[in-house]
């Protein structure tokens, strides 16, 4: 499972850098979200994977990162996605207004020549 | 522990106290654009100065040499959030508050009017700026960076119509090129918790020298990648393309405000290769520069050739100006990467005169610029008004941004390199730092020339047009205005010179704070030592009381 997630990650975060760098400002929205994404499951991971333990300790079981989840790394990943999902508005909103503007879609405001 | 309390402010609550200071100016500022608009100015100052009279008075606290922490969480160090007050956090809080009371002054003289919302984006980006010099947690830095940027993204984005389409062109590159930063800066914070477990910056310091060798590679990676966020901030050479065009079409408080941006940079980098990655820290360096050490004196070096450059090939005057700014991050960084105790002092004695400068002197190509109906293209032309008040602030300002005798930017370079004496780059150091501040000089004398002596319509040459982003310098302006834009400039001027009077103090303050710097131990046993304070209400035991009230009904029952 730790394979699987790291090529998603990298998966995505290449995909990100790859759309990133086509320098149209759709592009770099989509670019930066995919990026996003695949820095919220590193830092996710980061905490350890655990599959069926929960975050919060239970009654009567013993409080170690044995038997639970990090529960650090979820809450940092929530602000993360708070942020990120913000900040993706904040730049779809003047990327927007940036191309009702200057009449194009590259993020220098005119068509490379 | 009771002593401490007693003598710091607001019974040890002040440490917090700019940060929610600013927030709360913020939220209300919000309201009262809509419904009374008029007392807007006037709050958004009065809050300001209050900021200011606060950092002194922290400043002054923190002068006495002790490390103080504030647990925001009331939980014990590494599990909860905490802030620390050293003389470096209280000296940026000083600098912040300065220079934002100046750039705030000047927008009360029309600027502030030119979009919506001015006054709260001014206060929340002045909390951002606070709580990334407060804050003793790695992570809590990411999001006191993002508030200050989420702040500057809209403040980059005010004035009116004219100029937009400038403004929304370098936004789209400075929101995309930060946003990006934002995506390293978490990978470097989530790889050190994993490593540690830790995000805690005094825990940090503690658990980084104990990983085992398997993971030092990892631990280099994570703390590279962090300066190399903090480089973009900071702007350093291969990173700083984005600052030339944002601070040329921002609107003058707002960059004037953005002066202490990439300070916060700098600070971070000072902070982080101070405390965390001190040389040795990581097993693989042990015994080498430290993480920062080796590269980081070259590409500052580098930066300033490039900043010198640039200040000459300006064709603009906020060209020239953004490129000062560039240098004095490549000074500042440079003496930062030296590390040594006398260096640092050196860096922060400089970062105290650049950035008040640096913000005087985007108030006064405004101001230029209006006077010359609204272009500050470097070209001949005559003034509206005369030219003797402008070409005096325009002198004082170059004289301390080069690095002239008798102004403290001079004090700052000749301790900088003074104390570069010991280090393996000091030729270059010496050569460079000159040559740049010669070239700085030269670039500054031609332009003032220019602007100032060679008067009159040249023939051949048209005049030129209002550029975006500047007003036009009218009758229509009120006196009103024209006193806050000098009452601005003056003020900030003024600081500047007052650093020169008070170098002693200042510098001795400097000193002291670079001492306790290196000096990490008092900052990690404040940190780690801080001790919760006890509920005077506890609300775990009245839910528990309740949870056996509610079984003794419920065995009643049956």
């Amino acid at each position: 499972m730790l394979l699987l997630l790291a090529l998603f990650i990298g998966t995505l975060a290449g995909c990100g850098v790859w759309l990133l760098l086509r320098a149209r400002t759709f592009d770099a929205v989509l670019g930066l979200t995919l990026l996003t994404y695949a820095v919220n499951l590193f830092i996710f991971t980061m905490g350890r994977v655990k599959v069926g333990a929960a975050p919060l300790v239970d009654k009567g079981g013993l409080a170690t990162l044995a038997s639970h989840a990090d529960p650090l790394p979820q809450a940092l990943v929530l602000t993360a996605i708070v942020i990120s999902f913000a900040m993706t508005a904040v730049l779809l909103a003047i990327a927007l207004r940036a191309s009702a503007e200057t009449g194009s879609d590259h993020v220098d405001g005119e068509e490379p020549r | 522990m009771s002593s401490t309390l007693s003598t710091s402010l607001f019974a040890g609550h002040g440490i917090v106290l700019p940060i929610v200071l600013p927030l709360a100016a913020g939220s209300l500022l919000l309201l009262l654009e809509k419904a009374h608009s008029r007392w807007v100015g006037a709050v958004s100052l009065a809050c300001t100065l209050a900021l200011l009279l606060l950092a002194v008075m922290l400043a002054l606290q923190a002068g006495r040499g002790d490390v103080q922490a504030y647990l925001l969480g009331n939980w014990q160090a590494p599990y909860g959030i905490a802030l620390a007050l050293d003389r470096l956090s209280a000296l940026m809080l000083v600098l912040t508050a300065a220079v934002g009371c100046g750039a705030l002054l000047y927008a009360l003289g029309g600027d502030a009017r030119r979009g919506a919302n001015f006054h709260a984006l001014f206060q929340f980006q002045l909390m951002g700026l606070n709580g990334a010099f407060l804050t003793a947690d790695l992570f809590n830095l990411f999001v006191f960076f993002e508030v200050l940027l989420a702040a500057s993204y809209g403040l980059l984005l005010h004035g009116d119509a004219d100029g937009r389409r400038q403004r929304l062109k370098a936004s789209v590159h400075y929101v995309v090129f930060n946003l990006s930063g934002s995506a390293l800066f978490l990978i470097a914070v989530s790889l050190l918790y994993g490593l540690t477990g830790t995000l805690n910056m005094a825990d940090l310091a503690v658990k980084l020298p104990q990983l085992g060798a398997e993971n030092s590679r990892l631990a280099h990676a994570a703390a590279l990648l962090l300066l190399v966020v903090f480089a973009v901030k900071a702007a350093l050479l291969p990173l700083y393309f984005w600052l030339p065009d944002t601070y040329g079409s921002a609107t003058a408080p707002v960059a004037a405000l953005f002066a202490v941006l990439t300070k916060v940079g700098v600070y971070a980098i000072l902070r982080v290769t101070t405390l965390i990655f001190v040389p040795g820290a990581i097993a693989t360096d042990a015994g080498s520069a430290g993480v920062a050490g080796t590269f980081l004196p070259v590409l500052a070096l580098a930066t300033l050739v490039l900043a010198a450059i640039g200040t000459l090939a300006a064709t603009r005057l906020r060209g020239l100006v953004a490129y000062l700014v560039v240098g004095s991050a490549g000074t500042l960084l440079l003496a930062v990467g030296l590390g040594t105790e006398g260096t640092l002092a050196a860096a922060l004695f400089y970062m105290v005169n650049s950035t008040l400068v640096a913000a005087a002197w985007f108030l006064i190509v405004d101001r230029i610029a209006a006077q010359r109906g609204g272009s500050d293209l470097l070209q001949p032309r005559t003034l509206s008004a005369g030219w003797a008040p402008l070409g005096i602030a325009f002198c004082i300002a170059a004289v301390a941004v080069a690095g002239v005798p008798p102004l403290a930017g001079f004090f700052g370079k000749a301790l900088l390199l003074k104390a570069a004496g010991g280090t393996p780059l000091v030729v270059w150091v010496v050569a460079l730092v000159l040559g740049s501040s010669l070239a700085i000089l030269v670039a500054l004398a031609r332009a003032g020339s220019t602007l100032f002596w060679a008067g009159g319509e040249p023939a051949g040459l048209a005049a030129p047009k209002a550029l975006p982003g500047f007003t036009v310098h009218s009758a229509a302006d009120s006196a009103a205005h024209t006193a806050a834009h000098t009452a601005a400039i003056v003020a900030l001027l003024a600081a500047v010179l007052g650093c020169a009077v008070a170098a002693g103090p200042v510098s001795a303050y400097t000193s002291a704070a670079a001492a306790q710097l290196l000096e990490r131990k008092s900052y990690i046993a404040a940190v780690l030592g801080a001790a919760p304070v006890p509920a005077a209400y506890d609300v775990r035991r009245e839910l528990r009381e309740r949870e056996r009230e509610r079984e003794r009904e419920r065995e009643s029952v049956k």
